[in-house]
């Protein structure tokens, strides 16, 4: 594989692959940033792959009060999933379960779409007949009786088909701790980025996956190849200098989103350089036989 | 396109004609032979406004009258300005537009509306937003602002859409209401909400009597009103205003579905 080298860092000439998704987007308020923010990281937490929680999520920014509906704090949430389906019942239970029970909290759509997911409307139940619907224009919303207030849930949101799940890069590094620091930069720098989140916890990876196992029913494993543990006992794809490996997934409601996400990762990695960060950059994919997006790493150099 | 009335006309006058879906495409000549007459004396356009031709998406009736009824009348979209007072059921099943009298309109202005705007900025006369006899529902959206006051019964069996009195309204505002949202910026005569089944009424100063049948729920900041606010502040700021106040709760009429309510703002 050619190697190209930006100030130092050695990116594969290589590409990554991602699959379109599902995805949908709400806003949440409360009455500060705190709560707020609590909401968001309650309803995104356990939605790290689709492979075991059905979703993934995370917080694609905070808001200013004057930039929410009800001119409180809130938080961006994105959402995607492999199916309309799952979508929407993950939609549903999450802010049921997370949202509707934080203190303070409301909820609006966050993303307009031809096609919509049922927000309010699916959680208006749970008033008992006491809810009560307000339409304003061409907005409609559900107001709940909950025991602080109440709860105000816009009645839809919106759903996009055009999402992107799976870009990702791989940052290699001689330690744990200069890899980290570099995955760190990345995620710090993707999450800026807006339309995109990075789904593991802070951003980043440390256990990638291949597809299959030896096992029966396992539909994905440890990338050993990536394992620098394993770096004698298998095909690996790690120089003798590495001895670290993480990687940042990144789910985006564009292709132009994750494109950016990627780009921003790469540049903020090379910025660290090698000595305090990673010293090599690569990317995940299949072969580019089985998602219809790839990322060349060539294309997002800095 | 402009048309200025040249005296008070001799009889009330069915001006439902002259809206931007039924003015597009016709002459000059064409709209002068329109017949405006409610009895069985004709009185075409002609007679009675000097017409200046100009887009008829945009609509402007120079000097009102009380015998001027049902101006914008079921109106699709494009913008009527009165310049004056209008009669009976102005703005009566509007679907989209907008329709603004500077001046005060008679009564069932907004009657039945189902879209658009209507702006009035004097005072509306009774069942504004109503429905007429034998109707069973009165207003189905859109959004009505009175800067003045308003007769008795605005927003009788109202089932959707917002209503907002800057001044004070009558007796029994709301009545009857199925739905939708009324504001009123000052005092509302008795019995505001009588038999309302849902739907939401803002009293800024309260009223003069309340019904037995509404029982009181404490009063509340509620997220809900400062985003109606937000909606609002584009309207009428003194309504986007009241709405930001802690307002106490109200909730009836008891004597029928009991799902609706009442707010009182700290003026009352």
């Amino acid at each position: 594989m050619r190697v190209l080298t930006v100030k130092g860092v050695r990116i594969d000439d290589t590409f990554a692959e991602a699959f379109d998704m599902r995805a949908t987007a709400v806003i949440i308020t409360a009455d500060s940033p705190r709560w707020a923010r609590q909401a968001a990281i309650a309803m995104t937490g356990f939605a790290t792959s689709v492979i075991g929680c059905g979703c993934e999520a995370g917080i694609d920014r905070e808001l200013a009060a004057k930039q929410t509906p009800d001119r409180r704090p809130g938080a961006r949430v994105l959402l995607f999933a492999v199916s309309t389906s799952e979508l929407q019942k993950q939609l549903a239970a999450r802010v049921a379960q997370c949202v509707l029970t934080s203190p303070g909290s409301a909820c609006y759509a966050g993303i307009e779409g031809e096609e919509t997911l049922r927000l309010g409307n699916a959680l208006r139940y749970f008033g008992d007949g006491w809810q009560i619907s307000k339409r304003f224009g061409a907005k409609h919303f559900w107001r709940i009786p909950v025991m602080d207030g109440e709860f105000v849930c816009e009645a839809t949101t919106g759903l996009t088909r055009k999402a992107v799940g799976g870009g990702n890069l791989l940052i290699i590094g001689r330690t744990t701790e200069t890899t980290r620091a570099a995955a760190e930069a990345a995620a710090a720098a993707i999450a800026k980025v807006p339309d995109a989140i990075a789904p593991f916890p802070g951003g980043i990876a440390r256990a990638g996956s291949k597809v299959g196992s030896k096992y029966k029913g396992v539909p994905a494993s440890t990338n050993d190849a990536y394992c620098p543990t394993l770096r004698g006992a298998v095909k690996t794809s790690l120089d003798a200098d590495a001895g670290s490996v993480l990687e940042i997934v990144i789910d985006g409601l564009t292709s132009d989103a994750v494109a950016r996400a990627m780009r921003a990762g790469v540049a903020a990695i090379v910025k660290l350089g090698p000595k305090r960060g990673a010293m090599r950059i690569s990317a995940g994919n299949y072969g580019g036989k089985l998602g219809p997006h790839h990322y060349h790493l060539r294309d997002l150099l800095p | 396109m402009t048309f200025s009335l040249r005296r008070r006309p001799d009889q009330r006058l069915d001006l439902s004609p002259l809206v931007p879906h039924l003015l597009g495409g016709k002459t000059a000549a064409e709209i002068e032979r329109v017949e405006l007459q409610t009895t069985r004396a004709r009185v075409s356009v002609a007679e009675v406004f000097r017409l200046r031709m100009g887009d008829p998406g945009s609509v402007r009736i120079e000097g009102g009258c009380e015998r001027l009824d049902r101006i914008g009348r079921a109106m699709t979209g494009g913008e009527v300005v009165v310049e004056g007072d209008v009669g009976v059921q102005a703005g009566r099943l509007m679907t989209g537009g907008r329709l603004v009298l500077h001046g005060n309109a008679g009564p069932w202005a907004a009657s039945g509306l189902k879209g658009g705007v209507v702006e009035i900025d004097g005072t509306a006369g009774d069942f504004l937003g109503g429905p007429l006899a034998g109707e069973m529902a009165g207003m189905r959206g859109g959004t009505v602002i009175v800067h003045g006051g308003a007769g008795d019964r605005a927003g009788d069996r109202m089932r959707r859409g917002t209503i907002i009195i800057e001044g004070r309204a009558g007796a029994y505002a709301g009545s009857r209401m199925i739905a939708g949202t009324m504001i009123v910026g000052r005092k509302a005569g008795a019995l505001p909400g009588f038999l309302m089944k849902r739907g939401t009424i803002v009293l800024g100063e309260g009223c003069s009597v309340i019904s037995p049948t509404f029982v009181d729920c404490g009063r509340h900041e509620l997220v809900a009103m400062r985003l109606w606010a937000g909606f609002v502040d584009p309207l009428s700021k003194p309504a986007a205003a009241l709405l930001r106040q802690p307002l106490r709760r109200l909730a009836g009429d008891m004597a029928v579905l009991g799902k609706g309510e009442i707010f009182i703002g700290n003026r009352n």
